[in-house]
């Protein structure tokens, strides 16, 4: 498996994906406009789809960073430990991804 | 390479030879840091999942009043200086792992910092004008 590049990868996204969670805050602290703003762009296909995308990258990137934790300290090197632990952050990562977006929709905030 | 039976006399450990060295002159800190500042946004996920759903379809005045309560906002604080520290930590390592023209690196890695502590201090500025009410 060659999740490591992914781990890294996702961190890099999530290094740009910051700006979202910026932008939200400020735009709640600025005032009215603002924050309809924000909504009008995480309410559009593209935005949704960015928000997505970003709710994947942190949902993987923290349960391989778990997977490299364990490592760390000392456990789950056996070949099919190792096996486990990325099939783990694989699926899990997805799982939780659309999980989270399940209740979002639920709860009937994205509109 | 010189002679190895000549070894030069130190009261210096190994450990006391390498500790504060490497590629940034550091130590080990970094890599403290790193995991310190991952285990804590681990634990602070899902609080912060939740807030988050929490002002899904409110309006501005709505995400302020939840935002801008006070456990909500310390969650988010802390959430936010563990993230911009981290951030800053890994995009450091992949710099250094593949910018090799030593200026472009020295440039990248400032800038690297200057974004990650204007984000920290960005989402910072806005959570507590939001908890001041102003």
């Amino acid at each position: 498996m060659a999740l490591s590049i992914v781990h890294r990868a996702t961190g890099i996204a999530l290094y740009a994906g910051t700006l979202l969670l910026v932008w939200w805050l400020v735009a709640a602290a600025s005032g009215h406009n603002a924050y309809a703003t924000v909504q009008a762009f995480t309410g559009s296909i593209i935005g949704r789809l960015i928000v997505f995308g970003y709710t994947w990258a942190l949902m993987h990137h923290m349960l391989s960073g778990i997977r490299h934790f364990v490592w760390d300290l000392g456990y789950g090197f056996k070949a099919n430990e190792r096996e486990a632990l990325t099939w783990g952050a694989l699926i899990g990562g997805i799982v939780l991804t659309v999980l989270i977006w399940i209740i979002a929709y639920a709860i009937g905030g994205v509109r | 390479m010189s002679a190895p039976d000549t070894p030069k006399r130190s009261m210096r450990t190994p450990l006391g030879r390498v500790r504060n060295l490497g590629a940034a002159h550091s130590g080990t800190s970094d890599f403290w840091r790193q995991r310190i500042t991952a285990v804590a946004m681990t634990l602070l996920m899902l609080p912060v999942i939740v807030i988050v759903m929490m002002t899904l379809g409110s309006n501005q005045a709505g995400a302020k009043v939840i935002l801008g309560s006070l456990p909500i906002a310390v969650i988010m604080l802390l959430f936010i200086v563990a993230s911009a520290w981290h951030m800053k930590i890994g995009m450091q390592v992949v710099i250094e792992d593949y910018v090799h023209n030593e200026k472009l690196k020295l440039i990248s890695v400032m800038l690297n910092n200057f974004f990650s502590i204007a984000v920290a201090l960005a989402a910072t500025y806005a959570i507590l004008k939001l908890s001041s009410g102003v």
